[in-house]
């Protein structure tokens, strides 16, 4: 508790002092220089922190944005033109903010093709969907001029002739904030015609969605924007070619976009010097679930998952010994057990070095009190629920899965069927049009990774309670399976012959064969 | 395996079709022109399967594949429809690329290396086929599909030997409820795979977006968003599209089974464009009509008048010779009665009071015998029932009654004029090209008549042919002229009903002055081989010249009247239905219809196209030509031709055109034909109309429409769909 208002103190005392980064940048010792031997990652000093209004403390409005350093020599920043602008970008190794790591300055640089007489546009994606990840609205509520401002220098980058901001459904009050600033901006002269007095014109919208989580997909967003139905297109041709109303368009996550000013103000270099290369910069963090303090917080790329969570988050709750699993990247990543976070790193490689992903880097903790299978389980519902329907892997694929891991919490299934749930996952894998397959794909594959034997302990478990073979009448295999499993062999240590009963647990199997029925279905549904 | 021949996928002619000479010399021709237009991108080598192919940039690997004659199996993927790539069945392992890719939807890129069969393609199709099959109920005994089912030849051939479905014990599959879209197409939605074919046929080619999805994942449904019929002109073709049993024909349901049937192929005479069919039979029955592929023509569409009407060929069918009694009711007699009584009547009649006239579904055989048998009785009063100008060319040169820019060509044309046509229901697989050179093209169509919904956007001129006269004066400010003008290959389409007042020859001459390449739609009507053998169109004068014999060769259309004919006239009927033809007749003969003849009709286009015998005439009616060949004998003038080849040669010697099968003419002689009717351009008064207005008006035109049940279902669903509030 005390570390949490150290930061929140500490977070104040930078925003009182901080006329602009600008200033403090000179004062800061020049962090890149010793990059080969930087081993130590965060914490984040306030002096280079991005978003000095993570919390709300301050004026979220213009008076309050300009005196934060916001809008601050934008005009200069522009007038450097547009390859010094995508030059900082890829110096500072900027990966983009919303899950895929794709690098920001590349996808700029995609952007730069001769003109065939269409207009560009910027798309910033603000549908914050996948559960677990709160960084974006934090953004929009309380700092919406950050991304007001890298709209204009995004959009300039890549000769975008307007920004859309898609913002989910849901988010009421942050779109609210963001029309307020958007009002202001144009009023002040910061974006519209002649934006900043620097002859650019340029406009920002704001699209709110409906609620899709799928939405979310870049070219889903693009549909939805375009008044279709919220579903992905097919890649190629990518959205820098054909996006939005036919365009060539780039679509970037709020954070994304929301760093670019500080980065063209402090320099690439700057940001580069945060993180491991490759993966350099501060990030927000949003940490859930089973810690003392949940939060949202900006800290340096590279650090410790324990750290971390234990600098920010207060800790485990009951203590680091008490934490069972942790998602990582938001929902769509797979957990890692324990002993995995005491030594994962929080980066996009560190974290693929463990067989998960850093996503958007919400961190959902989960401690010994919970159901892992059904916390999975309930994330694969979300996918089903949200799944688009329109290429089979995922329509039929997700719903088949979300129907195996129910079965699972309760252990009403076979061993083997854990292999099929394996097999089916990677068969969804990478055969789908857009990522959301993927990503219901990725959570069960973490817990059977990691938690295979709690699956099986529950089958057996639940073959001791309701007859060995309960639902899985007719299918043989599944009989000697749960047979071998209950250590039910005959006297001379032969399987029993399939069919016959041989020994107690069999003969128990066709009493229950009996109470139930020939068809050996019980009456018995899972609790949904 | 596949429904779709892989040539489809080339759009190579069909081999072994009885037009493939013909087309195998006009593609020469068309890629010859290709060629000469801008010059091609240079082709790119991929390997398939490590075979080397050039293609050009931007093929699909699927089309790659194609043309070394590998085969990637589909279900969404349809040429003729825009690529949606929502199956994933046709995920092929691509070199140097950590995932599979959808070979519908990605181009080929230079180098590339595909592996059609490899472990990993292999298992992402078994993925992808259990996972249409986690949902599709296992039903297919009872499921019309079955036998060509796209889900059950492709399971067969890429999907796992055993289920390992499990969830059949816990909680079943997923049921959907059935749609009711319409008379035509049966529902069975639990089979849906969600191709979405049938969508995109609605919104592509069909140009209604009734269909669509509604619902998100395991929950999507196809279907048309609130209850309402699916009612098109060509709404039967989503029934082929379908690749499973979700969307089968409603009056074919439980018919039959694919490989107990025939196959014919064959020609469709419901319309004045000449679809080519397949006719399906068994036992000496007409189950069902399916389109057959022909670029040139129909592509692969078929109208539902000329699928679904073929169960009016057992309705109100002449069975027997009829005689009419002495108390005027038609009685069954035997051949040889009512032959010696036509051959009686028609040689007691004086040469010039013979009249012959016959109807949109008459053959060029007959009309060829018909024809030679009045003119050696001396009489030359040969008619068609429909009229055309008879003035300035007349029907001397043929580039004045067809379609001369071809159906095919439709889709190059960059602007298209409309006049007092409703091109839609007249020919609905034209109206499906003008729809494709809309949505593909960019072409522009106006359209002077009255406002119809052709299925496509287009600009109105009014009703009023003064607007035709206006822009053929050449000095015109409207903005359709001034597009016209602008057009590098612009196209003029008038409806032949616009030709038939007295003011026709003037609106013909006008159109003609307008274009040069004028094209007549000449509605459902199939009279060009009629004109061709020599026909005069319109028998009203010669009617009302006291006839003493009227012979009607299948002439139902309504326009001859009893009353109009002297009461002692003999009226001799030959045809295959009881309609109003018969109903007047003194003498019925009863002929044999389409499906059930060898026989010759022209479209359009001029194209001759013949009719395969799918099954026997009923009881005793008989092939047409060989009627009045019989006719003939008896009355002592017998014709020189007595089996089908002499018979052809008499054809040939008319008109070489109705015997070279598939093929059109392109020696056109336009610019005679607006040299001859230039004269005649008066000022036009009338406002134009047109017959077809609504789709209710499209189903029943002749009389196998008007004997068909189906039919008559159809256009009450469409009085049922107009009081829809939806």
């Amino acid at each position: 508790m005390a570390g949490v208002l150290a930061r929140l103190l500490q977070g104040s005392k930078t925003n009182l002092g901080a006329v602009g980064p600008l200033i403090s940048f000179s004062n800061v010792p020049v962090r890149y220089e010793s990059q080969q031997a930087k081993t130590k990652f965060g914490p984040l000093s306030d002096s280079d922190r991005i978003f000095t209004n993570l919390y709300g403390r301050h004026d979220w409005r213009l008076s309050g944005a300009l005196a934060r350093g916001d809008w601050y020599k934008t005009k200069e920043i522009i007038v450097m033109g547009s390859d010094w602008i995508i030059n900082e970008m890829k110096t500072s190794g900027l990966r983009g903010r919303g899950g895929a790591g794709f690098p920001t300055g590349m996808k700029w640089s995609f952007m730069n093709k001769p003109s065939d007489g269409r207009p560009k546009y910027l798309v910033v994606n603000a549908d914050e969907g996948e559960p677990g990840t709160c960084k974006d609205r934090e953004i929009m509520r309380h700092d919406p001029h950050k991304l007001i401002e890298g709209c204009l220098i995004g959009g300039f980058a890549i000769g975008a002739r307007a920004a859309y901001i898609y913002i989910r459904g849901e988010f009421y009050n942050e779109a609210t904030n963001l029309q307020v600033a958007i009002a202001e901006a144009y009023q002040t002269g910061l974006i519209g015609r002649n934006a900043c007095n620097t002859g650019y014109d340029f406009d920002v919208f704001v699209h709110r969605g409906a609620g899709a989580y799928i939405c979310g997909e870049e070219t889903a967003l693009i549909e939805s924007i375009e008044g279709k139905q919220g579903k992905p297109r097919l890649k190629p041709p990518f959205p820098a070619d054909v996006g939005v109303f036919g365009c060539p368009t780039t679509v970037n996550n709020v954070e994304t976009i929301a760093v670019a000013p500080t980065i063209c103000r402090r320099g690439g270099s700057w940001f580069a010097s945060f993180g491991r290369p490759r993966n350099s910069g501060t990030k927000l963090f949003n940490i859930s679930g089973h810690v003392n303090t949940p939060c949202t917080v900006e800290e340096e790329m590279s650090i410790p998952l324990k750290e971390l969570i234990e600098l920010h988050a207060g800790g485990v709750i009951g203590g680091w010994d008490n934490l069972l699993a942790i998602i990582p990247g938001g929902s769509s990543t797979p957990l890692i057990p324990k002993d995995v976070c005491t030594t994962a790193v929080m980066d996009f490689d560190g974290l693929v070095a463990v067989n998960t992903s850093l996503g958007t880097a919400a961190i959902i903790v989960m401690d010994k009190s919970t159901d892992i299978v059904k916390a999975i389980a309930r994330l694969i519902m979300f996918y089903k629920h949200e799944s688009c329907g329109q290429c089979t892997p995922c329509r039929e694929g997700v719903a088949w899965m979300n129907k195996i891991i129910y079965r699972f919490v309760e252990g009403n299934a076979s061993p083997k069927e854990i292999d099929m749930l394996w097999e089916i996952s990677k068969q969804i894998e990478g055969h789908s049009i857009c990522a959301l397959a993927d990503g219901a794909a990725w959570p069960v594959q973490g817990l059977i990774r990691h938690f295979r034997p709690e699956l099986e302990r529950r089958m057996a478990e639940y073959a001791q309670k309701c007859g060995p073979n309960h639902k899985n009448a007719g299918n043989a295999n599944s009989v000697s399976l749960i047979l071998s499993l209950t250590k039910s062999t005959t006297n001379d240590g032969r399987r029993p012959r399939e069919g016959a009963p041989a020994d107690n647990c069999s003969k128990r199997f066709y009493k229950y064969l009996k109470r139930r029925g020939a068809d050996g279905r019980t009456s018995r549904r899972r609790s949904s | 395996m596949f429904r779709q021949p892989l040539s489809r996928a080339l759009s190579l002619p069909v081999l072994g079709s009885p037009t493939r000479v013909a087309r195998v010399c006009t593609s020469a021709r068309s890629m010859q022109v290709q060629s000469e237009g801008k010059p091609q991108p240079e082709k790119v080598e991929v390997f398939i399967d490590d075979k080397p192919v050039y293609v050009l940039p931007g093929t699909t690997v699927l089309q790659a594949a194609a043309q070394i004659g590998i085969e990637i199996p589909r279900f969404c993927y349809h040429e003729r429809l825009a690529v949606a790539g929502n199956c994933r069945m046709c995920l092929v392992e691509v070199e140097k690329s950590p995932k599979p890719i959808a070979a519908c939807a990605m181009p080929v890129m230079k180098g590339m290396r595909i592996k059609t069969n490899s472990d990993l393609t292999k298992k992402a199709r078994e993925g992808i086929m259990e996972f249409l099959l986690v949902n599709h109920p296992l039903d297919c005994p009872i499921c019309d599909q079955g036998g060509e089912c796209d889900l059950q030849d492709q399971s067969m051939a890429f999907g796992s030997d055993r289920s390992r479905f499990t969830d059949i014990h816990f909680s079943g599959k997923r049921a959907v409820e059935d749609k009711d879209i319409g008379p035509l197409i049966k529902t069975i939605m639990t089979r849906c795979i969600h191709c979405t074919r049938c969508i995109r046929f609605a919104s592509e080619v069909a140009g209604i977006d009734d269909l669509g999805t509604t619902g998100r994942g395991n929950d999507m449904q196809v279907g048309t968003y609130v209850e309402k019929l699916f009612l098109s002109e060509l709404s039967g073709n989503i029934i082929d599209l379908c690749p499973v049993g979700a969307l089968t024909s409603k009056p074919y349901s439980f018919v039959a089974r694919p490989w107990e049937t025939r196959r014919i192929e064959s020609v469709d005479v419901m319309d004045a464009v000449g679809s080519n069919i397949i006719v399906t039979t068994r036992t000496n029955e007409v189950l069902r009509i399916l389109p057959k592929t022909n670029e040139e023509i129909n592509e692969e569409w078929l109208a539902d008048k000329s699928r679904f009407a073929c169960d009016g060929l057992k309705r109100q069918r002449l069975v027997t010779p009829m005689m009419k009694s002495c108390s005027g009711e038609l009685e069954p007699v035997e051949w040889e009665d009512a032959i010696c009584a036509a051959a009686a009547a028609i040689q007691n009649c004086p040469p010039d009071s013979l009249v012959a006239v016959a109807g949109e579904l008459a053959d060029a055989e007959s009309m060829v015998a018909l024809k030679d048998l009045v003119n050696r009785m001396g009489s030359e009063h040969v008619y068609t029932e429909h009229i055309f100008p008879l003035q300035g060319s007349g029907i001397d040169l043929r580039a004045a009654y067809l379609l001369n820019t071809k159906i095919a060509n439709v889709e190059e044309a960059d602007f298209i004029l409309l006049i007092g046509t409703n091109v839609r229901y007249e020919a609905p697989i034209l109206n499906a090209r003008i729809r494709k050179a809309y949505v593909h093209n960019e072409t522009e169509i106006a359209l002077v008549g009255p406002e119809v919904n052709l299925s496509y956007n287009y600009m109105h001129c009014g009703t009023s042919p003064s607007i035709v006269q206006e822009f053929a004066s050449g000095q015109s400010s409207h903005p359709v002229y001034q597009k016209m003008m602008k057009a590098k290959r612009p196209m003029v389409i008038i409806g032949a009903d616009q030709l038939k007042g007295p003011e026709g020859m003037s609106m013909l001459a006008t159109a003609q002055q307008l274009a040069y390449n004028l094209e007549i739609s000449l509605s459902d009507k199939n009279w060009e081989a009629a004109l061709d053998i020599g026909y005069k169109p319109g028998a009203s004068d010669a009617l009302q010249a006291n006839p003493k014999v009227v012979y009607l060769l299948g002439a139902d259309a309504g326009y001859i009247d009893r009353n109009m004919l002297p009461k002692d006239c003999c009226v001799i009927y030959q045809g295959h239905h009881g309609d109003s033809g018969a109903e007047m007749a003194d003498i019925v003969l009863p002929g044999a219809a389409y499906t059930e003849k060898r026989a010759t009709y022209v479209n359009t286009e001029g194209r001759a196209q013949q009719t395969l015998p799918a099954v026997t005439p009923p009881g005793r009616a008989r092939v047409d030509w060989k009627i009045i060949r019989a006719l003939s004998e008896v009355m002592g003038q017998t014709l020189p031709y007595d089996d089908l080849d002499e018979m052809r040669m008499r054809m040939c010697q008319i008109s070489p055109t109705l015997v070279s099968y598939g093929e059109t003419d392109t020696n056109s002689f336009m610019p005679e034909v607006i040299q001859l009717s230039c004269n005649y351009q008066k000022p036009l008064s009338c406002e134009l109309d047109v017959e077809m207005k609504k789709l209710s008006d499209y189903f029943m035109t002749d009389p196998i429409s008007r004997a068909s049940p189906t039919m008559a279902k159809c256009v009450q669903a469409v009085h049922k769909q107009e009081t829809n509030p939806y």
